[in-house]
């Protein structure tokens, strides 16, 4: 039983580990899709959880911080939109001026507002998301296997762990069902069809950039709200690079996501749990090992395991009508 | 004469300092076809781009159907029934037909009624014009005719009275071509006005009912196509009178340069492409190989230029065998006076991003004429390039312009510059006037006869009959890999087109 019950808690902070990754990675799937590299998630990410952070701690709100927390971090999107779809700047370095930017001013206003050394005051009740516990979960928390499933893995996590998981299928059906799908996958592919059309090409990029705003600034405020009591600087440590890497890995599509940042959020379950306590036959093994263990299997899984991945086609270059 | 379509008045049109569209006068009659022919760079591409929203004329108007039009947007060239299928396709590859044809028509935002709407209207237009294409097929999966007939049904599905080709014909086949004039001309029958953008005066010549011709950015006449020659328009489109058959003395052929025996040549997925071909090429003679594009020929031409593995049999160039296991180096070709002017010149022939100078001594760059020590001698490079640009009238005339700022037949020529000035015994030519205009095909077919009179060996592989016939002493015609008749620079038209087709082929194998 106790194995059973390691591997149900095991299981239980994968879910709490991969969910930044996946609103992250879902947050990215609309902007690559529409054919805008974003290497900035991580820094929108940051921005969020600041913001988020900020706001719920002065106006004693969780829900005002997550507006918050996603007014910035749109705000962020849409600076990058105005250097990469209106001037046609390079992407990439406008995403990593935006992780510069996010780092910076989040450690700086946070000590001119809070003078805590870059935090944000600690979170009281009533600021933060807190866990929602399914009906029933106490009655038969006991019952064996059933009982620990239902009560821990499913029951007793906040509203933004559900949000998460149902972004899912509702990307899926944006993408795949709805008009404004249609035409954001066309525009990452060939924005000249779309233009030809009789769309504007920097409109719905700009829309497909809003969609990655708002899902960053969820994630952002997931970390600082829900996972911690508070922002701490450089709380996002590389999240929005293996959201990139799980989109990757997912090849670009919704329910692959899914299970890509779950295989991550898995890994940093495992290296948690496993420091410390000694592997059979191996024995023990140093936590620095154990620590840098998910990223070593990134780069195994994203080297040899995905196959052939096709980026969107459009992906990265700015649009310019040709003469 | 039918009530005019389309009217366009004192349509200016400027890029910076290059003046594409002066004072363009035109009227297109309804229920006509009516082609607009020009060199490249003539202007036809931006006037039309103008008609349908894509740029602003600077000054002139645009009536409709006789109404005053505002075309600011694809939008609004829409809304009036004009649509325009691109030269380079405006398609999403791995959308479906129905999804492309759809895209940006849709009516409702969850899609179920545009995609039931869409159904039936593809099914009405494949009975109305035989425009037959499985709706959910995906794009990259179809051939080039097929996507092209995708765009058609976009149009058509928006509504379009009046439809704009540019350059329809340049990736088809003859066989998709003649398909698509069918079908333009039942478009025709049933009232569309069709303004087709060609630089193919045979096309203008089959197909057209009027004809204005373009050069400079001016219109310089309008015809009826009845009444008006091949010859009148060439000399219309360039301004002199052009050449269109190249004259030449006889053959006077020496030895056996080049002889290919027993050769088959398979592709990457293992489909025997080339099979058991054998041909000798004398010095002297231009060697002709005629044929629809795809009967094996780009692999036969890869094989012989030591780019492409062969399978079996043997290829002499002067006496010598050719290592064809692929590891001959197409340099040491190159050494021993075989140059090879590749069908793609922007992915094999050049590099487009580098500037003209570099181009013209591609592959030739280890010559110590070019090096200074282990440097390249850039001046020696450039005095070079000058020379050669004045030779074959390369323009513009600045070797230090980057190659893709160049038109389609003056790359060309950077690249026959190249390979025939290093003087090669034998000369491999792909399709020599692909998307050239008809004034550089003049010079180049001169060009091609003079290295014959030199004595030198040539092969010219072309999906143009017409310049197959008026360069080749020897037809050779490929069908499934295979050449599948011989005949002398006399023969007809439709005694190569049968062949082509595999006809004789056919009936000698029963």
């Amino acid at each position: 039983m106790d194995v059973f019950n390691a591997i149900v808690q095991t299981l239980d902070s994968t879910i709490r580990l991969s969910v930044p990754l996946l609103l992250a990675c879902l947050a990215g799937l609309y902007s690559e899709r529409a054919g805008i590299f974003d290497i900035g998630l991580e820094g929108k990410m940051l921005v969020g959880a600041f913001a988020g952070a900020a706001a719920a701690s002065v106006f004693h709100s969780a829900f005002l911080g997550l507006g918050m927390a996603i007014l910035i971090s749109v705000a962020f999107a849409m600076i990058h939109g105005f250097a990469s779809i209106t001037h046609r700047g390079n992407q990439i370095v406008s995403g990593v001026a935006i992780n510069f930017i996010a780092a910076g001013s989040t450690i700086i206003l946070g000590q001119a507002w809070f003078q805590q050394g870059g935090r944000t005051p600690a979170l009281q009740p009533g600021e933060r998301f807190e866990a929602i516990i399914w009906p029933g979960a106490d009655a038969i928390h006991d019952v064996p296997i059933i009982g620990p499933i239902y009560a821990e893995l499913l029951s007793g996590h906040s509203i933004l762990v559900y949000l998460a998981f149902l972004m899912v299928p509702f990307t899926w059906w944006v993408l795949f069902r709805t008009r404004f799908g249609l035409r954001l996958r066309a525009v990452g592919e060939n924005p000249a069809a779309v233009d030809t059309a009789g769309i504007s090409v920097a409109w719905l990029r700009y829309r497909a950039l809003i969609c990655t705003g708002i899902l960053t600034g969820i994630a952002g405020a997931y970390l600082s709200m829900v996972q911690n009591g508070g922002f701490v600087k450089d709380m996002t440590a590389g999240k929005g690079y293996i959201a990139l890497a799980a989109l990757i890995f997912a090849k670009w599509k919704p329910v692959n996501a899914m299970f890509a940042c779950l295989l991550f959020g898995f890994l940093d379950a495992l290296s948690i749990r496993l420091q410390g306590s000694p592997l059979p036959i191996i024995g023990k093994v140093p936590v620095q090992f154990m620590q840098a263990l998910p990223y070593i299997l990134t780069v195994i899984l994203l080297a040899g395991f995905i196959g052939k991945a096709i980026p969107p086609r459009a992906g990265g270059v700015p649009y310019v009508k040709e003469r | 004469m039918a009530q005019a379509a389309i009217e366009l008045i004192g349509i200016n049109k400027s890029f910076g300092a290059v003046r594409a569209n002066r004072d363009i006068n035109l009227e297109i009659a309804r229920g006509t076809i009516h082609g607009i022919v020009g060199e490249n760079g003539a202007g036809k591409s931006t006037l039309m781009s103008i008609l349908y929203g894509f740029y602003q004329a600077d000054s002139g108007e645009i009536r409709v159907g006789g109404q005053p039009a505002a075309i600011k947007t694809p939008n609004d060239a829409i809304a009036l029934g004009i649509g325009m299928v691109h030269q380079h396709f405006m398609l999403v590859d791995n959308f479906s037909v129905l999804e492309n044809v759809i895209l940006g028509a849709e009516s409702d935002a969850l899609l179920k009624k545009s995609i039931a709407k869409a159904r039936s209207e593809l099914e009405r237009l494949e009975r109305e014009y035989g425009l037959e294409v499985d709706p959910d097929a995906i794009i990259e999966e179809l051939p080039v005719g097929l996507q092209q007939r995708v765009e058609i049904l976009k149009a058509l599905y928006r509504g379009a009275e009046i439809l704009i080709l540019d350059e329809p014909t340049g990736v088809l086949t003859p066989a998709e071509a003649d398909h698509l004039f069918r079908i333009l001309k039942q478009l025709k029958n049933q009232g569309k006005t069709v303004v087709l953008i060609t630089h193919k005066l045979r096309e203008i010549m089959d197909i057209t009912d009027t004809v204005s011709v373009m050069r400079q950015g001016t219109m310089v006449a309008t015809r009826e196509t009845a009444k008006t020659t091949v010859e009148e328009l060439a000399e219309l489109m360039v301004g002199r009178r052009v050449l269109l058959r190249v004259e030449k003395g006889e053959a006077e052929a020496g030895g056996v340069k080049l002889a290919v025996k027993n050769l088959t040549v398979k592709d990457t997925r293992g489909v025997t492409m080339v099979d058991d071909i054998s041909f000798d090429i004398r010095a002297g003679e231009i060697v002709g190989i005629a044929g629809v594009a795809g009967n094996g020929q780009s692999e036969l031409l890869e094989a012989i230029s030591g780019i492409r593995r062969a399978v079996s049999g043997s290829v002499m160039l002067d006496g010598k065998p050719i290592d064809l296991t692929g590891a001959a180096d197409p340099g040491e070709l190159r050494d021993r006076g075989l140059a090879h002017v590749p069908e793609d010149r922007h992915h094999v022939g050049l590099v487009l991003a580098f500037e003209e100078n570099e181009n013209s001594i591609l592959g030739y760059h280890d010559d110590p004429r070019y090096l200074k020590g282990p440097f390249l001698n850039i001046d020696a490079i450039r005095n070079d390039a000058k020379d050669k640009i004045a030779k074959y009238d390369i323009r513009p005339t600045d070797c230090r312009l980057k190659t893709a700022n160049f038109s389609g037949g003056n790359q060309q020529k950077i690249v026959l510059a190249r390979e025939m000035e290093q003087d090669p015994g034998v000369l491999i030519v792909g399709q020599p006037t692909r998307g050239v205009d008809v004034g550089a095909i003049e010079f180049i077919h001169k060009r091609l006869i003079a290295m014959r009179d030199q004595g030198k060996a040539v092969l010219v592989v072309s999906v143009e009959l017409d310049e197959i016939r008026s360069l080749s002493d020897r037809i050779l015609v490929m069908f499934a890999g295979r050449i599948v008749g011989e005949r002398g620079p006399e023969a007809t038209e439709g005694e190569l087109g049968l062949l082509m087709a595999g006809v004789e082929h056919q009936e000698a194998a029963e």
